[in-house]
């Protein structure tokens, strides 16, 4: 294993007695997967500093949902982390649902249970999978690009969708699960995924490349991670076991058994690391939640809340009234101000909303997971090379979507 | 009132103006001037310990007086609990000071606030916009910047 290496940070020390160099890495460039843009101040191949820049995908997301209704916001938030969009979904609907008061149906809860793992699942696939690209080693990608296709006909089952979700509503879902949707679930997840997980895990956990390229790249000590606000498995692979789904239980995540996996070094290896065992553990809460998946609807049975049924909307007054007033007006949330935060694949995905009584909100403020990682890069990367900081950057998975909104 | 709103208000007094626990989020509405000295308070004192600053915003109530208002949220690892912090600013004077100091994490919110809302903090290291571009002009999220109004996009100079 090389050694960290160590800079000579004031100007005059440079090691090969030359100008630092500045490079600009992005916002266009393949090793950056999104939009984002890197100063590189260099000394030879030795990352003295580093300023990131984003904001090219910033679509304003904030200011549009300040012009929408409650329910008219779903579809925005598939595009924060594009990657797993119905985590986003979960995580906006259980705020404005904690806002309204409404507890949600069994049921319910136990398919947001099972939508956020496979999103978990796949989230966690793209970025081993992509982060590997970046290091050379192609055939990872294809391996785990298999299984998130079969996830992706799961997730156009679901909701006609594959990428662009929309599927929670406030009190519910668009729709209860499709007739067989969990047993072909069940066989995705034992049949396709660990068997994935495993060709990855034989190709890459012992191969002395991998581990060359990724053990003490990019670490981070717990107490460094928590000042910068890191959440998730950067956060974990530094050793500290915050998890919301275990720390506090929302939805059921309290009547599953499962472990949070940590790392210790907070390397590039060990995020890596963490992020193999969390699909691991995603599938074991699968396994429990489909067998646990209780009967009855998915809806709260609430009128100011829930759509009246089509067929009741072309038949009656009432229902077609309610109908045009929910779809026009939105429905009504009470006044206040709530924050929601859910376990996303990142990390701490939360919601603030404030709300004035109408029929949407006053302001949305996402937590994305990615904006502190952004910011941590510098720290990792700084004294290290210029080719480990791909690898860096690979390993924290930055969503453009959720950093720039 | 909960462990943590009960500390604050014991230790603080007159400086914490209102607090709630609406929809089971404790909130505290404090004074801009101390509030330096509730953060690290909130971050050291053995019984809170919010070692994770989650999250800050503004919030612009057009037509009232105070018209921003500079949003905090923070998590205890330890603890497990949370707080929201709230301090309100003036139309004319929106500063406040920066908590870099007390979470170095913190820094890209505050540049984000001031981006989107104006709002200045007092001695923050690197106070210069993060989503839009340096030319651009006026705060978007301020309720009184049109949802439809368009800027010239840059590019390179000529």
């Amino acid at each position: 294993m090389a050694e960290p290496f160590i800079v000579k940070t004031s100007d005059e020390k440079l090691d090969l007695q030359a100008e630092p160099m500045l490079i600009n890495i992005g916002p266009s460039h393949p090793a950056t997967h999104a939009t984002l843009q890197l100063h590189a101040k260099l000394d030879g191949e030795t990352i003295l500093d580093l300023e990131p820049e984003f904001g090219y995908l910033h679509r304003g997301f904030e200011k549009e949902s300040e012009a929408a209704t409650w329910t008219q916001v779903i579809p925005y938030t598939d595009r924060l982390n594009y990657v797993s969009p119905l985590m986003n979904n979960v995580g906006y609907a259980m705020a404005v649902e904690k806002l309204c008061g409404i507890e949600i149906t069994e049921r319910c809860k136990y398919v947001r249970v099972i939508i956020s793992e496979l999103s978990r699942i796949i989230d966690h696939m793209v970025c081993i999978g992509a982060n590997m690209v970046d290091l050379g080693a192609l055939t990872n990608f294809w391996y785990f690009w298999k299984p998130r296709e079969e996830v992706y006909y799961l997730i156009e089952d679901l909701c006609g969708q594959r990428l662009t979700t929309s599927y929670t509503r406030i009190g519910g879902a668009m729709a209860d699960l499709p007739e067989g949707w969990t047993d072909r679930l069940l066989s995705v997840c034992r049949g396709v995924i660990p068997e994935c997980i495993a060709d990855v895990n034989a190709l890459l956990t012992k191969n002395r490349i991998f581990i060359e390229r990724t053990m003490g790249v990019g670490p981070i000590a717990p107490k460094d991670a928590i000042a910068l606000g890191f959440t998730g498995p950067c956060l974990r692979a530094a050793g500290v076991p915050l998890d919301l789904r275990k720390d506090e239980p929302y939805l059921v995540y309290d009547r599953f058994d499962f472990d949070i996996p940590v790392g210790e070094a907070g390397d590039t290896c060990d995020r890596y690391m963490v992020r193999m065992e969390e699909m691991r553990q995603s599938l074991r809460i699968i396994e429990q939640a489909v067998a646990q998946l209780p009967g009855g609807p998915i809806n709260i049975d609430d009128p100011r809340f829930i759509l009246p049924h089509k067929a009741q909307v072309y038949e009656n007054i009432e229902a077609l009234m309610n109908h045009f007033k929910f779809i026009m007006e939105g429905i009504k949330v009470p006044a206040g101000e709530v924050y929601s935060a859910t376990e996303a694949a990142n990390g701490e995905l939360g919601f603030y909303i404030v709300s004035r009584g109408g029929g949407g909100p006053y302001k949305i403020k996402v937590r994305p997971p990615c904006f502190p990682l952004f910011q941590g890069i510098p720290h990792l990367v700084k004294g290290q090379m210029i080719a480990d900081l791909i690898a860096v950057l690979g390993s924290v998975n930055i969503i453009a979507g959720e950093l720039d909104r | 009132m909960s462990v943590v709103l009960e500390k604050l208000s014991g230790k603080f007094g007159a400086d914490i103006v209102s607090t709630h626990s609406n929809f089971g989020d404790d909130t505290a509405l404090v004074r801009r001037e101390r509030i330096l000295e509730i953060l690290t308070f909130l971050r050291d004192d053995p019984e809170l310990r919010f070692d994770f600053a989650m999250d800050l915003t503004g919030v612009d109530y057009l037509g009232e007086e105070p018209r921003f208002e500079v949003v905090y949220h923070l998590y205890s690892l330890e603890k497990k609990h949370r707080v929201r912090i709230k301090v309100r600013l003036h139309e004319g004077d929106p500063v406040i000071d920066t908590a870099v100091s007390v979470w170095p994490g913190i820094n890209w919110y505050e540049r984000e606030a001031w981006d989107m809302y104006g709002i200045v903090f007092r001695d923050h290291p690197n106070l210069k916009r993060i989503l839009m571009y340096e030319g651009f002009e006026g705060h978007a999220l301020r309720k009184d910047y049109p949802k439809a109004k368009r800027q010239p996009t840059i590019g390179p100079e000529e």
